[in-house]
């Protein structure tokens, strides 16, 4: 009796964790097999070729682009998002009227899918349908902004329309952490003849760090599965200068019949997550002193 | 299990004539645009008149691209669609692997070898057997106009040269409208590239260097006046090409919101379906500088192995079906192609197929026919990813030198 009172508990979480562990890391494996075969439009475990696809995936231009798009991405989607969101949570937090109605409106844009979003702006940006005709049809005839079809300006678009669908997010988040903050403390320190800018830099932002560190926690890890966005948006063009990893795995392994090649390249972003996440969980699981 | 399945569908031939023993088809393809999808209806009116169930598949996507994706899906999964829409050195590929269904009761009773130019039969073919079912030719160098505005414009003809071609879209852009419209996806900057290479440099130079991707071809100069050519091009387009599909680019050739597009002849199948004549309010004439050449792209349907009895033989009468007397005037009347079956009775098709037709068999004699690297006839998949990626690449990014431009299709030729 005593026995199955143990075991019981174990026996009903074993499927469950089997299950996650065979589709988590089952897969994660057969994704690193797969790379180093020569697999091309479908999987073949029969030609081994060693590391030949990391050496083929590193030579690639393409892959170059991918990396570094992923790095502007990242940095100026995850900085804008926090930076317009903090602004406008301390917009927002100054007592405006019809707040209520406000805050909907910022928030709602994390509402639609990376898909709508990036459907939408794909005709906003498009330089004969959207804002540039729109200003041409006001009479501004010099206005100009085309980025969406320069090679080199692209990937700013896709960061535009990722801070617009994230921002409000971002401001969501740190209002509720700004409501949290006890009065008492701001209105002590406007007794001692602080500036309201001092006050946010010196004692409301530091209070929110850990709303500021779980927001780029979230926002971190949407950019890089990033994959939606850039489809509906650029479909990783003009040419491939908007692709990103994901794209990049997904064009390979799919549409270019280089399985092969695009594990590799699914592996080199596992190895980039892993990078970011394991010294981040180390130092959470590391028993804290002061915890105890 | 193998002998089973093939004494079935031996059978299944046998009682070809006599009645029901009837069996779905489900036919996996990318025919999604108006022209398209109405000579996709033609075959599904066929099949069902022989008693048979048709399940259609179809995956939007112009080149194909997506269709390859969920196809590779269901055939990992071990659950493959009767027919897919596959062409070129891919049905090698596919066969290679070893799933496709061996045809050769169909062709000998229907007498496919007889019946079709060896070029187009030998792609059919892996390791001497029939495993595709080919439905039409198509003629990629071809350049569409819209009469009216050419008119307008004050061009006479059709431009026969590149540099004829330039001073025409000069005239056309001093008006205000767009000269050249272009799709910006990979495969249609690439189609318009292979135009100009065989424009520029003939067919034997294209042959040696977009086919037997020859280093010393795709390095010499007259790749890079190819190159310029295509640079040149590019500045008669509108900004909002890139991404744009071939079909709403046809749309704009005919909509008199542009002069010129570099299409295949399925863009006729869009002429045709807005009510447009050829000769009259649209013409079709060979890309500058290749009225003696041909580049081709065969679309096929390539029949994967299936276990249910009823389905395989659904598959044989789809296969004599697709090559047809009635289903391929039919179908290439609708798609704008020429039937790829020889001696067919041209009567009905317009200037634009007689002249095709006519082409074909006499750039067969001279050397001229080609396949198409842009539409998958002519490389490995692979090596023309990495071509098709090097020259977008180049269209869409203005500073990228000529030079440059060259080298890095020679490098990715070499993948």
């Amino acid at each position: 009796m005593k026995t199955l009172e143990n075991i019981l508990p174990k026996l009903v979480i074993a499927p469950g964790f089997l299950i996650g562990f065979a589709f988590i890391y089952g897969f994660m494996i057969w994704n690193g097999v797969l790379s180093v075969t020569g697999s091309r439009m479908l999987p073949n475990y029969s030609e081994f070729v060693g590391l030949d696809q990391y050496v083929q995936l590193w030579d690639m231009d393409r892959w170059w682009v991918a990396l570094t798009n992923l790095g502007i991405f990242s940095v100026l989607y995850v900085g804008g998002s926090m930076a317009l969101g903090m602004a406008m949570a301390i917009f927002l937090d100054q007592k405006v009227r019809f707040e209520g109605v406000l805050r909907t409106v910022y928030l709602y844009p994390m509402a639609l899918s990376f898909i709508v979003t990036g459907t939408a702006w794909k005709w906003i940006l498009n330089p004969s349908l959207g804002l540039e005709k729109l200003m041409h049809d006001l009479g501004w005839a010099s206005f100009h902004f085309d980025w969406l079809v320069q090679s080199d300006m692209a990937i700013y678009c896709v960061v535009i329309a990722g801070v617009w669908q994230s921002a409000g997010f971002a401001m969501a988040l740190s209002l509720a952490g700004l409501r949290g903050i006890d009065d008492n403390i701001i209105k002590a320190a406007q007794l001692d003849g602080a500036s309201l800018p001092r006050i946010y830099w010196r004692i409301i932002l530091p209070i929110l760090r850990p709303v500021v560190f779980s927001t780029v926690l979230v926002l971190s890890h949407l950019s890089i599965k990033s994959f939606d966005l850039v489809m509906a948006l650029t479909a990783g063009g003009p040419g491939y200068a908007t692709d990103v990893p994901a794209t990049f795995m997904y064009v390979m392994s799919f549409t270019r019949g280089q399985i092969g090649l695009g594990a590799a390249s699914a592996t080199m972003m596992l190895a980039t997550v892993a990078a970011i996440v394991v010294p981040y969980l180390y130092s959470e699981l590391r028993a804290k002193p002061h915890d105890r | 299990m193998l002998k089973l399945s093939k004494l079935a569908t031996a059978v299944a031939f046998v009682v070809a004539g006599s009645a029901a023993m009837a069996g779905e088809v489900e036919v996996l393809h990318y025919w999604t645009s108006g022209g398209e999808a109405k000579s996709v209806a033609e075959l599904k009116k066929i099949m069902q008149a022989k008693g048979h169930t048709w399940k259609d598949f179809a995956v939007a996507g112009g080149g194909g691209d997506n269709a390859a994706t969920v196809l590779k899906s269901r055939v990992v999964s071990g659950n493959p669609p009767s027919a897919a829409q596959i062409k070129g050195p891919a049905i090698q590929e596919w066969a290679a692997e070893g799933v496709l269904a061996n045809l050769d009761g169909t062709a000998k009773a229907e007498k496919w070898d007889s019946l079709l130019p060896k070029v187009v039969a030998d792609v059919m073919k892996y390791k001497g057997n029939y495993v595709a079912a080919p439905v039409n030719v198509h003629r990629v160098n071809w350049m569409w106009a819209n009469a009216a505005v050419l008119q307008k414009a004050g061009v006479s003809s059709a431009p026969k040269t590149w540099d004829e071609f330039f001073v025409a879209a000069e005239k056309v852009k001093k008006m205000g409208l767009i000269a050249v419209a272009h799709g910006g996806q990979n495969w249609q900057d690439f189609t318009t590239f292979e135009d100009v290479v065989l424009g520029v440099g003939g067919s034997k130079f294209y042959n040696d260097a977009l086919v037997k991707l020859d280093q010393k071809a795709l390095t010499s100069a007259t790749m890079t006046k190819s190159l310029e050519t295509f640079r040149k091009i590019k500045g008669y387009t509108d900004p909002a090409s890139p991404g744009r599909d071939w079909n709403l680019a046809t749309a704009m050739v005919i909509q008199e919101k542009a002069a010129f597009q570099f299409m295949g002849d399925w863009a006729k199948g869009e002429f045709t379906a807005a009510g447009k004549v050829p000769g009259k309010d649209y013409i079709c004439a060979a890309t500058p500088g290749t009225a003696n050449s041909y580049t081709f792209n065969v679309d096929s349907f390539a029949m994967f192995k299936l276990k249910d009895s009823g389905a395989q033989k659904a598959q044989g009468d789809l296969a004599a079906a697709i090559m047809g007397t009635d289903f391929q005037e039919i179908f290439n009347l609708n798609k704008g192609s020429i039937p790829v079956r020889l001696n067919m009775n041209m009567a009905k098709f317009d200037d634009c197929a007689k002249t095709s037709a006519k082409d074909f068999v006499d750039t067969a004699k001279t050397g001229g026919l080609v396949p198409s690297v842009a539409h998958g006839m002519a490389i490995k998949p692979a090596a023309e990813g990495a071509i098709k990626d090097a020259v977008s690449q180049f269209w869409n990014d203005d500073k990228i030198s000529v030079a440059d431009g060259v080298k890095n299709i020679a490098k990715a030729a070499m993948q």
